[in-house]
């Protein structure tokens, strides 16, 4: 019995001294989409310096940046990933708990691919096609109705005559966030904007909102499930990021958006049009308090890792233009601030 | 209706019944199968390991270091340069491309494997001679079948000149096909060929202890309490009700508990086995105290009576004759729950153990994951040669479990004693 409670005691002790000591390694939180690109980061650059390798919880962006804002120390996480800008509500929760400088980096430009079947037929969709395809309501001959579109062909003739079958991210997902902004308020029609207004509702959120009949399918947080799915089903479609695509070349083709298929150059100068540029933010405050932030940025944000040929993008990251990236490595090497108010 | 066509009727529908039975019990057996069958072909890949031999020459002058260096005199020394000229010695190649297209059908962490390997057999200095290079995580795939080659150049992510070169080098038997021992060694990894269990291994390991050191007492004696020494009355009743519905809480209610007091209030380190430990132990707390005090209750009153009228206390009636006859059934009660707790995943998601943790956690302090949060976050991965390592990890935690309900079903069959 008393070796048991010596063994008890020992384990306590040791639980509450290395609770005490403060924090040697970084801690990230935030966006799924950004998580692939920071993981690989924070491997080489606990193998290549001194310091721990970075620990990173994948919490999405919202989640991530209500950690982030919580307060300063190292109780809280020293960088939060984002696939948006940070907006001003979060701005604020900083604010009030004293995170008031804080660096915001931009890792690069994702595409989202709308993607199917490597067996299917080549496709192209104009925004506004996919709006009416994925809509939960829209007009017809000048009126607002529940979606009718049952086939392709039924939104245009020059379209597949094949049902509709679209797997979708869920609401929570950063994806789905992009793909709302990017194609179903930049596809809503004008007459839908105007019929929306006239009655009074924000056009912006009724355009977004989609089908719940059958014909938009929710899949899940998991891509690569969407992309077993796309491969078993030649005549679903499914949207993703473009690392997604990459890696799984083999098996999906993506469809042109506009006439133009995702590439990268494409992405980088947006010329695709379902891009959107990564980020990440930087808690000054803990810059020499956690051992290694600093170095951290250094490595994120070196020719090695973001550039044109670095290691990011052999996994899907489209790099930024240059002069772009040049002011991204001035904010990481000088620590300029972004404004909170 | 006759007599006989009610008999056959009834007879009748005892084969009906029968037959629905069976049915459902086959169905049963057949989807355990499926499931299995499809974890174990997709899994199996992950327990092999694809190496290319290459031929390495340690001239200690070439690496600018001296004779008999010591171990962190090798390690600060830069194998980059070496490692390269190995690496393209493997393959005739003309220009930056295809040298690049070389070196990328090794893993990333040649450079390391060169210098771990120098470090442990330092005889080798001077000389030159074959290492097995982990290869890179396209080629483990191809290697082992995973991914087609005859598509066209485009679609591939395995250029032309690295088939070539995969070709030949499968020609020359410079290609092997190992155990994969990283699979239970390393951390976790952003390439799959080198990503491993060890980390999420510990980070279970760890779970369980904190979780069997603070629910497994405190179930002990909270159940011979309620059931040895608590009066009967309306408080005890409640309690008792209560503790039922305990155990019948949806898990992820006691992640939320974790991440708002022990997180919240007590400021408890994220993502550490300690507080997956406590949150686990709250959990499973009520899923022990129910079959200890059932097995307390099948130890028969006489038992108790005899100690006490040879004049033993009420304390010593009970420990000395009541538990020690209770314990094979508390035990198996406790690895039961214990089972349950390591395939927990929900409120770990809660308190932040769903997290990238390469460095493998030296005590229950240090952040990690746990092996059911690592076939979540790892059946989320783009690359390839995820699929494997998801399934493989599902067998590991399979094994896990069915070894610990096997040693309760032992313990019960082996020590329990029967009252007739």
């Amino acid at each position: 019995m008393k070796k048991i409670k010596i063994i008890l005691l020992a384990f306590a002790a040791m639980i509450f001294a290395s609770t005490a000591q403060a924090r040697d390694q970084i801690k990230i939180v935030g966006s799924s989409t950004v998580y692939p690109y920071a993981t690989v980061v924070a491997e080489k650059f606990g193998k290549q310096s001194k310091f721990k390798t970075p620990v990173i919880e994948s919490t999405g962006t919202g989640g991530g940046m209500k950690l982030f804002c919580a307060g300063v120390g190292t109780a809280h996480p020293d960088i939060t990933n984002a696939s948006r800008a940070i907006k001003s509500k979060e701005k604020a929760l900083c604010e009030k708990n004293g995170v008031k400088e804080i660096v915001e980096i931009i890792v690069g430009n994702d595409g989202i691919t709308f993607s199917h079947s490597a067996k299917s037929q080549d496709a192209n969709f104009t925004k506004e096609q996919l709006w009416r395809a994925l809509a939960s309501i829209v007009d017809v001959d000048g009126k607002l109705v529940e979606n009718p579109y049952k086939n392709w062909s039924d939104i245009d003739t020059s379209l597949p005559n094949k049902k509709i079958e679209i797997l979708i991210a869920p609401p929570t997902s950063g994806t789905r966030d992009a793909w709302n902004s990017l194609v179903m308020n930049k596809g809503c029609s004008k007459a839908a904007i105007s019929l929306y207004e006239a009655d009074g509702k924000k056009a912006k959120k009724e355009c977004a909102k989609m089908r719940e009949d059958g014909y938009a399918v929710e899949a899940g947080e998991n891509d690569t499930l969407i992309v077993q799915k796309l491969t078993a089903n030649p005549d679903a479609y499914g949207f993703f990021g473009y690392s997604y695509y990459l890696a799984n070349k083999d098996k999906i083709k993506a469809a042109a958006i506009n006439g133009v298929k995702p590439s990268l150059e494409g992405i980088q100068d947006y010329s695709y049009p379902i891009a959107r540029p990564l980020f990440f933010y930087v808690k000054k405050a803990h810059i020499g308090v956690v051992p290694g932030v600093q170095e951290f940025l250094k490595e994120f944000t070196s020719k090695k890792s973001m550039g044109p040929r670095g290691y990011l993008t052999d996994i899907g990251l489209v790099p930024l233009a240059s002069d772009k990236y040049k002011i991204v490595r001035t904010a990481a090497t000088d620590l300029t601030t972004i404004k909170i108010k | 209706m006759s007599k006989e066509e009610l008999l056959k009727k009834r007879y009748r529908a005892e084969k009906r019944f029968k037959f629905y039975g069976l049915t459902s019990v086959i169905l049963a057996i057949l989807f355990v199968l499926f499931l299995v069958n499809v974890i174990f072909s997709k899994g199996k890949g992950a327990f092999s390991r694809t190496t290319i031999s290459v031929e390495v020459d340690f001239n200690t002058e070439k690496l600018e270091i001296k004779n008999n260096p010591t171990n962190e005199e090798i390690q600060d020394t830069d194998f980059y340069d070496l490692s390269i000229e190995s690496l393209l010695n493997v393959y005739k190649t003309k220009g930056l491309k295809e040298e690049k297209d070389l070196i990328r059908i090794f893993s990333p962490d040649y450079e390391f494997e060169i210098k771990n390997f120098i470090i442990e057999n330092k005889g080798f200095l001077n000389k030159t001679t074959i290492i097995e290079l982990t290869a890179s995580d396209d080629i483990d795939q191809l290697n082992k079948g995973n991914y087609p080659r005859h598509l066209p150049e485009e679609r591939r992510r395995i250029s032309d000149f690295q088939l070539l070169i995969y070709d030949k080098l499968v020609e020359d038997n410079k290609i092997q096909k190992t155990f994969n021992t990283f699979l239970f060694t390393n951390g976790d990894s952003r390439d799959p060929e080198l990503a491993g269990v060890g980390g999420s291994l510990l980070g279970s390991f760890f779970t369980i202890i904190v979780t069997l050191l603070l629910s497994f007492p405190i179930a002990i004696l909270a159940s011979i309490y309620l059931e040895e020494f608590a009066p009967k009355n309306r408080i005890t009743d409640f309690i008792e009700i209560n503790i039922n519905n305990l155990a019948a809480v949806p898990s992820i209610v006691f992640g939320l508990l974790g991440l708002g007091i022990l997180l919240g209030t007590f400021d408890f380190p994220r993502s550490t086995p300690l507080v997956a430990g406590i949150t686990l132990a709250l959990m499973t707390l009520p899923r022990i105290i129910i079959p200890c005090r059932a097995s307390l209750k099948a130890v028969p009153p006489s038992i108790r009576e005899g100690a006490l009228a040879v004049g033993a206390s009420k304390v010593q009636s009970v420990t000395h004759h009541v538990v020690p006859l209770a314990i094979p059934g508390t035990l198996s009660g406790t690895i039961i729950g214990l089972a349950q707790a390591l395939g927990e995943t929900a409120p770990l998601i809660l308190i932040g153990m769903v997290a990238f943790v390469v460095d493998l956690p030296s005590s229950p302090v240090d952040p990690s994951a746990s092996l059911p949060v690592q076939v979540y976050l790892w059946s989320e991965q783009a690359e390839r040669g995820f699929v494997e390592k998801t399934s493989a990890t599902i067998m590991i935690l399979l094994t896990f479990l069915i070894t610990m309900n096997a040693f309760a079903v032992y313990l019960r069959q082996k020590f329990e004693r029967r009252w007739s």
